[in-house]
């Protein structure tokens, strides 16, 4: 009956999200506000019955209802409860449903915080949000319908894939989903902007969190997923240019891109029209991620769930939304004259440079994603583009990007001079510098990459420091530390995030240049040492986990004769699914994990034990995190939030502010 | 009665995911081993999705992983064993494509278009740097001009 009722409420939203992109685009077209305030309570709606929607079908995994099709394919009742919600979304189904839910969960945001927007820009920003919504109901209610019944429903479900079955793939859709379907809201504005005719500064304040949130939830989700490739694929990798990542990492370039140019619209009302290419080509990616991964036209190690009907049915949306939207922007860009004048030598140009980088970048990995398909569709030529030709043809373009960011993030607005926007960061320059030498003359004949990765990371860090530290102005230190602790929220963001890239660049260098790997065949009781530990294997024992079978080993991890810790690495064998799966046993360090595998029992005694040594791995996801916070931290900046006070204001409701 | 169960799982799958470089391959020689490695990294496990045979648990992997030692032990250069598992398996084994024939395009893409981004931009900002400066709220009407004053002020 729930099943039915939430079958019914997905079906009503579809009506109201039409409802919800026609009336208030005439609305605001005739300027009658009786149609134009439709949109608000639609998103509402529709968000509600989305949300109705999903807890039904949450209902029926936590319920074990296996009448429903999609409960039987990926559930089972012997699975932890954690995993039988977290199964709603680890399928096809279920998680086009979630997109949904949150695709209509920032519509309706934007109604409840969209209060100090012109009443047209605020009618069509919705509507073009909801017509995103009508496309996607009708994908699923027509192709990938998640409550069909079973006429014969089974004694138990099939389970879910049990690499799926992990707290780290719990929430790593669900971010990376905010992230993807937040830029839906860039391309709202980003459209909207494009009907009504202007963009202006305002403009470029209100699509800035938007973008920012995005940003920060798919910064989120993409270090989450790669932290679980991380621990559980069993060899410690952390990045793989597998099209899938690729599809989250573009629109993550590209929304870094659309952050800084919104700068360049709200203070000096330039880049009007390329920040409004960017808002499009964002999304644009977002729905290219979406298409790669739900066609399974290019195949990946994680594509669980592809279906070629459906890739047709998201190849039409991607066309109909982009095409359109870059259709209207031919028309509209000459309506789009920039305001602001700068020299060459300007924060403005720095902020192009950042934008040219992070753009064609991603392009890169745009082009060496779909070379296959190309190569195969036109030359008549089966080749393959991994992770060697992307490290070779990514990497320079952050290199460049970690080198000039300390520079480019001091220059003035308007005019201003390298020499003297240099000047500040000699200290730190020299400091990184020194750092690199050091690295470089205590690793004797290992690759650079170490060293040049730590003379960017502590550029970045060091540089960010300084940025923020300038900020406070002169005068005596106590009064620029009570001033630090005062500067706006979006002076620490940006401090922040940018340091936490510099961590993150300097540890996947030197994860890379430095790590250590040792195979070997160990019988129980012996001892050997790895990278100056020494790992006992005490003994193998096979163990019933609550619905897997684990054959575990016992490691006795020691150094210098000080005992560290005991790991458990493990191979497991879920019955239900027949797959088996590594579940590595990993000790956390600050500055080093060491990582154990178990495999195999060799012929003639003895189990095949793989022991990684890997310096700074928590780093990179530590300075994801990093950057991440520095997009909260710009978030919470009041300037975002000052145009609600000033309309209070002039209601005669608030205080004045300060 | 668990153990019946796991015995008799072992019996009807074939044996748990095998580590990717087996003990036994390793080869005594650490430089001979260490060039394999690096090949093994450049080279598609055919039967796998996106991995290389240096990260793969297939058989097809650990036969090209022996092939590849095998040909480092008769004595072939890093590029002669390249040139003998291509010729095998065909180009699409080589995770990093050669730069030939329309492979170039894939290859020059990021310069090219990098080049005509640096281009534009520069047009771009010499316009910017040019252009004069527009009296200030331009096109927008006293009361627009106010309101966007009004939300623009910290």
């Amino acid at each position: 009956m729930i099943t039915e009722l939430g079958h019914f409420a997905l079906v009503l939203a579809f009506l109201v999200a039409i409802i919800q992109v026609v009336v208030p685009l005439v609305g605001a077209h005739k300027r009658w506000p009786g149609w134009m305030a439709v949109a608000e309570p639609a998103a509402n709606t529709q968000f509600l019955l989305t949300a109705f929607s999903f807890a039904a079908l949450t209902y029926a995994f936590v319920t074990s209802d296996f009448s429903l099709r999609l409960v039987t394919l990926n559930s089972h009742s012997a699975k932890p409860m954690i995993y039988k919600i977290s199964g709603v979304w680890g399928n096809h189904e279920g998680s086009m449903l979630l997109w949904v839910l949150i695709l209509t969960l920032f519509g309706a945001t934007a109604a409840w915080f969209g209060g100090n927007l012109p009443p047209t820009l605020k009618a069509r920003v919705l509507a073009v949000q909801s017509a995103i919504s009508v496309a996607f109901f009708a994908f699923i209610l027509f192709t990938s319908n998640p409550f069909l019944r079973l006429a014969v429903p089974p004694f138990d479900g099939q389970d879910l894939n049990p690499l799926l079955q992990d707290p780290g793939l719990a929430f790593h859709p669900p971010f990376l989903y905010l992230g993807y379907v937040g830029l839906s809201m860039a391309f709202s504005f980003a459209v909207a902007a494009l009907i009504e005719g202007r963009v202006d500064a305002a403009w470029g304040r209100w699509v800035r969190p938007w973008t920012l949130a995005a940003w920060v939830f798919l910064t989120i989700g993409i270090a989450l997923g790669s932290w679980w490739a991380y621990y559980e694929l069993g060899w410690g990798g952390f990045w793989f240019w597998d099209p899938v990542e690729n599809a989250s990492f573009m629109p993550w370039l590209f929304a870094a891109a659309l952050l800084h140019s919104a700068i360049v619209v709200e203070k000096r009302e330039a880049l009007k029209s390329w920040t409004i290419l960017l808002a499009i080509m964002s999304f644009g990616f977002s729905l290219i991620g979406t298409f790669i991964v739900r066609s399974g036209l290019l195949t990946s190690v994680h594509a669980f769930a592809n279906d070629p009907e459906r890739g047709v049915f998201i190849l039409m949306i991607l066309v109909f939304f982009t095409g359109g939207a870059l259709t209207l922007f031919a028309f509209r860009a000459k309506a789009m004259e920039a305001k602001g004048v700068f020299g060459m030598v300007s924060r403005e140009s720095a902020l192009v440079a950042n934008n040219i980088l992070l753009a064609v970048s991603s392009m890169v990995v745009f082009v060496g994603t779909m070379w296959p398909l190309v190569a195969e569709m036109f030359f008549d030529r089966k080749l393959s583009v991994g992770a060697p030709f992307f490290n070779m043809a990514f990497t320079p373009f952050f290199v460049v990007l970690g080198a000039i960011l300390p520079i480019g993030a001091m220059l003035p607005w308007k005019r201003g001079s390298i020499a003297r926007a240099f000047r500040p960061l000699r200290g730190a320059f020299i400091l990184a510098v020194a750092l690199a030498a050091l690295a470089f003359a205590m690793q004797t004949g290992r690759s650079a990459m170490g060293p040049v990765g730590l003379f960017l990371g502590s550029w970045l860090v060091f540089g960010a420091m300084v940025d923020i530290w300038t900020r406070t102005g002169r005068g005596a230190v106590s009064g620029r530390l009570r001033r630090l602790i005062r500067l706006p929220g979006a002076d620490w963001g940006k401090a922040v995030a940018h340091g936490g890239l510099g961590v993150t660049m300097f540890a996947i260098a030197g994860l890379l240049a430095w790590e250590d790997e040792d195979i070997r065949v160990v019988r129980e009781g012996e001892s050997f040492e790895v990278a100056g530990y020494s790992l006992t294997l005490d003994k193998v024992e096979r163990v019933q986990g609550p619905n897997y079978i684990s054959t575990m080993g016992t490691v006795q991890l020691a150094r210098d004769g000080r005992e560290i810790t005991t790991l458990y690495p493990e191979k497991r064998v879920y019955p239900v699914a027949e797959m088996p799966t590594t579940e590595a046993a990993i000790d956390y360090g600050f500055l080093r994990d060491v990582y154990v595998v178990i495999g195999d029992p060799q012929d003639n005694g003895g189990w095949a034990i793989r022991t990684y040594y890997k310096p700074l791995a928590n780093w990179i996801w530590g300075g994801a995190i990093l950057m991440a916070l520095g997009g909260f931290l710009s978030l919470s900046d009041r300037r975002y939030r000052v145009a609600a006070g000033a309309r209070r204001r002039r209601d005669g409701v608030g205080v004045p502010a300060e | 009665m668990k153990r019946l169960i796991f015995a008799l799982l072992l019996v009807v799958m074939p044996l748990g995911p095998s580590l990717a470089v087996q003990p036994d391959e390793v080869l005594n020689d650490p430089v001979l081993e260490e060039r394999a490695r690096e090949l093994s990294k450049g080279l598609r496990c055919l039967v796998c999705r996106n991995e290389s045979i240096d990260e793969s648990n297939a058989t097809l992997a650990r036969d090209l992983r022996l092939l590849v030692r095998e040909r480092l032990v008769a004595g072939d250069s890093d590029d002669e064993v390249i040139d003998y598992v291509v010729d095998r398996y065909g180009e699409y084994v080589l995770l990093q494509p050669r730069a030939s024939g329309s492979t170039w395009a894939l290859w020059a893409a990021g310069p090219i278009m990098l080049l005509l981004a640096m281009g534009i931009a520069l047009m771009y900002l010499r316009r910017r740097q040019s252009a004069p400066e527009p009296a200030d709220g331009a096109g927008l009407s006293d009361k627009e001009k106010a309101r966007l004053d009004d939300i623009l002020k910290k």
